[in-house]
């Protein structure tokens, strides 16, 4: 029994190697960016536009309302990592549908590279918003006893972020397929659909803390 | 006892007791949580998309500690490193 996608190897030269998690991630950025391209392609302002565009504008002005609510007061900055994290995750999770597919955030390195690349944009953003000098000050903050723990606190918040994708989709692929030995057909159906509810809000739950992560770094404080 | 069994009897009796001591603390705080959130949602209903969005994210940080103890306990039944080393022996002799 598989743990990981990662296993399921394709190709393989010297150290180099296509495993199922990068041809899956791969065939899911080109899904996700031709349907984009293809919608988007002709938006129209009238009253009468076109459904996939309707659905497009609700997934959009969404997850733009969500960032305004958290506390960041310039959504369009941050609405295309926060989106795209928001809508990978969401997509990778969703396609698990599709028979035969395994989702790479069930492996490890997608959810540990997601995770990096929050732990890299929340710096991005605070330097951007406060200067590096701000930035950096906030670290002392409360009192400058508090750096050690403040640094240690980035880093657990980024490991807790790639374990818990992993962990929810890794667990709930897993639990399928050791009741298909046990009892097949009707009880595993449900822990499949108790998987896609999980995958959504593990979804809306990574992209909601990148927010907040990002709005703790942004946030100056008014003397 | 040989090294072999010995290996595989600690890997199984910890992975139960992990995931059954790990998962008693989540499930009582979730329980706290959600309680809570019901009676402030009865008291101010208008303000229920916030109090519904704290509560999912608040949950999902309470289930992450479930999770950690999931993730070793099925690391210790289906990914042992210590269970592969010895087998790895075993079969190389």
């Amino acid at each position: 029994m598989r743990l990981t996608p990662d296993e399921l190897v394709f190709w393989r030269y010297g150290f180099l190697e296509l495993n199922n998690t990068i041809v899956t991630t791969w065939g899911l950025m080109v899904v996700m960016t031709f349907g984009a391209w293809l919608i988007t392609r002709k938006l129209v302002t009238e009253v009468h536009i076109s459904r996939w565009q309707g659905f497009l504008e609700i997934v959009v002005t969404t997850i733009e309302k969500q960032i305004q609510e958290v506390g960041l007061h310039n959504p369009a900055k941050y609405l295309g990592f926060l989106g795209t994290l928001f809508l990978l995750i969401a997509v990778s999770n969703l396609c698990a549908i599709i028979p035969g597919y395994e989702a790479p955030t069930g492996s490890l390195s997608t959810t540990s590279a997601l995770a990096i690349s929050v732990f890299v944009a929340v710096p991005f953003f605070g330097i951007a918003e406060q200067g590096l000098g701000g930035y950096l000050k906030s670290y002392l903050k409360p009192t400058w006893i508090m750096l050690p723990f403040n640094i240690i606190s980035e880093l657990s918040r980024t490991f807790a972020l790639a374990i818990r994708l992993f962990g929810n989709i890794m667990s709930g692929t897993m639990i399928v397929g050791i009741l298909l030995t046990i009892t097949p057909l009707i009880f595993p159906d449900f822990m499949y659909l108790l998987g896609l509810l999980t995958g959504m809000v593990q979804a809306y739950i990574f992209s909601i803390l990148a927010t907040v992560y990002i709005a703790a770094a942004t946030r100056t404080r008014a003397a | 006892m040989e090294g072999m069994t010995l290996i595989a009897i600690v890997s199984i009796i910890t992975a139960g007791v992990t995931i059954a001591l790990g998962s008693i603390a989540p499930a009582l705080g979730e329980g706290r949580a959600v309680s809570t959130a019901l009676s402030s949602l009865a008291q101010q209903p208008d303000a229920a998309s916030t109090i519904t969005r704290t509560l999912f994210v608040g949950l999902a940080m309470i289930e992450s500690i479930a999770i950690y103890c999931l993730v070793i306990s099925m690391i210790l039944i289906f990914a042992n490193p210590f269970w592969n080393h010895v087998i790895a022996q075993a079969t190389g002799k």
